[in-house]
């Protein structure tokens, strides 16, 4: 069974919703990046969310497309954010890992190769925004073969009878953008939510992960048990920006992150 | 679109195909957010394509509004000038606002009011699209926002002032380089976060499926008239096309109409920037590699890590590191050539038509003359080459008078 359909199970089992941190691959620096990334599952996530940076993230807000920067001003690369997610493995071969990013570093290292390597690596899962699935044929055969699941986007604006063909062939989970928008910018409204779901439910099976525009402890947990995980990213990004100094890190940063990540994941598992 | 020239089976002026694809290029590569929405226009325009009604609409607005036909003149002391071949200049810098780039923007326009779209949203480079985007918007009474690159606000006052008393607001994007690049991701933002009364108005033959297709039909509309103009003055087509390239729309408009016709050659001028080998070109197929940027797969400048370069180029119209899906088709299968022009090319064949033509061009096409000038004197006069002038130089001038050490 693959990690991402364990770790939802098991959630199941304990009858509550997951925890979704976001963080960008070598923001503002390699090792500060791999340390937030080892300490987020005692933190309280339960699947992690890696972002690769890209020079054009066009589906992201001014936070994420900071971090994107500062990512890529310290050197990260495709091949880097692989090697960080092999160094997590060495102590914690439970947590899922998603990559998110844009096609073109995939595209350009060789879709298929990629995916051998992130399989390889322990990536569970890929969340590519600017490929929907008109062209995900660019890497689904050899995403399937290594068994990585390709994390489908649904957004509000997702027309009823397109669902079962974005929906049929989707595993791992659902990833739903909860606004039509940009990351970091609005956030939905309980109603908003409270009618998205159904529609998603009726569709398919998969768990759904709720993203885009969750900041607070409360918006997490409402969209944990409104759904089935909650996905905070920009919130996170903002916090670590705020403590970087000159654009470094300081002794302040991984603290500040992860203390965030812990209030958030109290108030996500009612503790 | 009403033609005399109509596909054939074999036709190399089919494209796309029914995934927006030209060869490997095209596509839709957008977040699934705006899946929906380039499906619906996609629908859309074809169902507009197909209503003669849309034609007849576009063509009351080209002829008493833009101007067309826009003539097909025969640049006598420029042709004695370099010696060779005859030299023809389609004269689309005589259209309302100065280039191309209004043939495109009427089209889009009337779709997007077919469509009830009330909000326009459009990038620029060099402020040229962005002016003929307010324009139309000022004409039509819709809501326009215009992204532009913070640098090419700078170096584009004049264009940026017009968009503003047109009634635009105008937002300088600082992200990234502060280009055309970052003021298109921005124009995606924006569109991606008001999917319900915004039409998003792509300026030239690049961006998601159908925007490279729609754009050159518009477009086409300079090859159309060509092809008729220069058959009744020289009752034969041209040996060559010669057509400035920053995303690619003048260069499609003028080739399209030819793809068929094989004793036509064609020639698209990339900037070279610095030169192809300086690390500062714009040059996208000559230094560039397939990848995927803004919504298409086609040529892009990047590094080996698929990291998308910042283009250079004197001209702010050509500083883009991608160039539009069909180029990069028409390159691969070798029907068009595509070669790069410097900066300082550009700015000799800026004075050389001004001198003996009378007509300042913009910088973006003066990529074209500088081509022209290559290749004319080696050329017999019974030779013919078509240059797309696509705009006027107006707005260039604070820039060239830069380069020519003139402090205005």
């Amino acid at each position: 069974m693959s990690r991402i359909k364990a770790r939802f199970e098991s959630l199941k089992a304990e009858g509550r919703g997951a925890l979704i941190p976001y963080l960008q691959a070598y923001d503002p620096d390699l090792e500060t990046s791999l340390a937030l990334l080892k300490g987020m599952p005692a933190a309280g996530a339960d699947l992690i969310e890696i972002g690769v940076p890209f020079s054009d993230p066009s589906a992201d807000g001014p936070t994420i497309q900071a971090a994107a920067l500062r990512g890529l001003k310290a050197g990260a690369t495709l091949a880097g954010v692989l090697a960080m997610v092999r160094a997590f493995r060495q102590n914690d071969s439970d947590t899922p890992i998603i990559l998110m990013g844009y096609v073109n570093p995939i595209d350009s290292y060789g879709p298929a190769r990629f995916c051998v390597d992130a399989a390889e690596a322990g990536v569970d899962g890929l969340i590519i925004v600017d490929l929907p699935k008109e062209e995900s044929d660019l890497l689904s055969a050899d995403a399937q073969k290594n068994g990585l699941d390709i994390i489908q986007l649904v957004a509000p604006n997702t027309p009823d009878e397109r669902l079962p063909y974005l929906l049929n062939t989707a595993s791992g989970f659902i990833y739903y953008v909860s606004i039509t928008g940009i990351t970091g910018t609005r956030t939905a409204s309980h109603d908003e939510l409270a009618a998205a779901l159904p529609r998603l439910r009726a569709a398919s099976s998969l768990p759904v992960a709720i993203g885009f525009g969750i900041r607070t402890a409360e918006q997490a947990a409402r969209a944990a048990s409104v759904g089935d995980a909650a996905v905070v990213a920009s919130a996170l990004i903002a916090t670590l920006a705020s403590t970087l100094e000159n654009g470094k890190a300081s002794s302040a940063t991984v603290p500040a992150v992860l203390d965030q990540l812990a209030d958030i994941a109290r108030a996500v598992r009612g503790t | 679109m009403s033609s005399e020239v109509s596909p054939r089976l074999n036709s190399l002026r089919n494209g796309p195909d029914q995934r927006g694809r030209f060869g490997t290029f095209g596509g839709q590569f957008v977040a699934e957010t705006l899946m929906p929405l380039v499906q619906d226009l996609a629908n859309a325009y074809q169902a507009a394509k197909a209503d003669p009604g849309f034609r007849q609409e576009l063509d009351y607005y080209f002829r008493d509004y833009v101007g067309r036909p826009s003539p097909l003149w025969h640049a006598k002391r420029l042709s004695k000038e370099l010696g060779g071949a005859k030299i023809y200049l389609k004269r689309e810098e005589l259209n309302h606002t100065g280039s191309h780039k209004l043939n495109n923007v009427m089209g889009q326009i009337l779709l997007a009011r077919r469509m009830g779209k009330t909000r326009i949203v459009a990038e620029t480079g060099a402020g040229q699209h962005g002016v003929a985007t307010a324009t139309v918007c000022a004409l039509f009474g819709l809501k326009c926002t215009i992204y532009m690159g913070a640098v090419d606000v700078e170096r584009q006052k004049p264009n940026v002032f017009r968009m503003h008393l047109l009634g635009a607001e105008v937002h300088p994007v600082t992200a990234g380089s502060g280009t055309l690049k970052d003021a298109m991701n921005e124009a995606m933002r924006d569109w991606v976060a008001n999917v319900h009364d915004t039409y998003f108005l792509v300026g030239t033959v690049a961006g998601p499926h159908p925007y490279p297709e729609m754009v050159r039909d518009f477009q086409s509309i300079i090859g159309i008239e060509t092809r008729e103009q220069i058959l009744t003055v020289e009752n034969r087509l041209p040996d060559v096309l010669v057509a400035a390239i920053g995303g690619g729309s003048n260069a499609m408009g003028l080739f399209h109409p030819f793809l068929d016709d094989e004793s036509v050659k064609m020639i698209g001028v990339e900037a070279a920037g610095h030169g192809l080998d300086s690390g500062l070109t714009a040059a996208s197929i000559s230094r560039g590699r397939s990848g995927v940027l803004h919504g298409n797969r086609t040529y892009l400048l990047q590094d080996e890590f698929g990291q998308i370069a910042e283009a250079h180029s004197i001209s702010a119209g050509l500083d883009y590191p991608g160039i539009g899906p069909e180029h990069s088709w028409l390159n691969d299968i070798g029907r068009v050539e595509y070669v790069g022009v410097t900066d300082k090319e550009a700015l000799d064949a800026f004075q050389l038509l001004t001198r003996t033509e009378g007509i300042i061009p913009a910088l973006e096409c003066a990529h074209g003359l500088a081509q022209v000038m290559k290749i004319a004197p080696s050329m017999t006069p019974d030779q013919i080459i078509v240059l797309n002038l696509s705009g006027r130089g107006d707005k260039d001038i604070f820039t060239v008078a830069d380069h020519l050490g003139v402090s205005l």
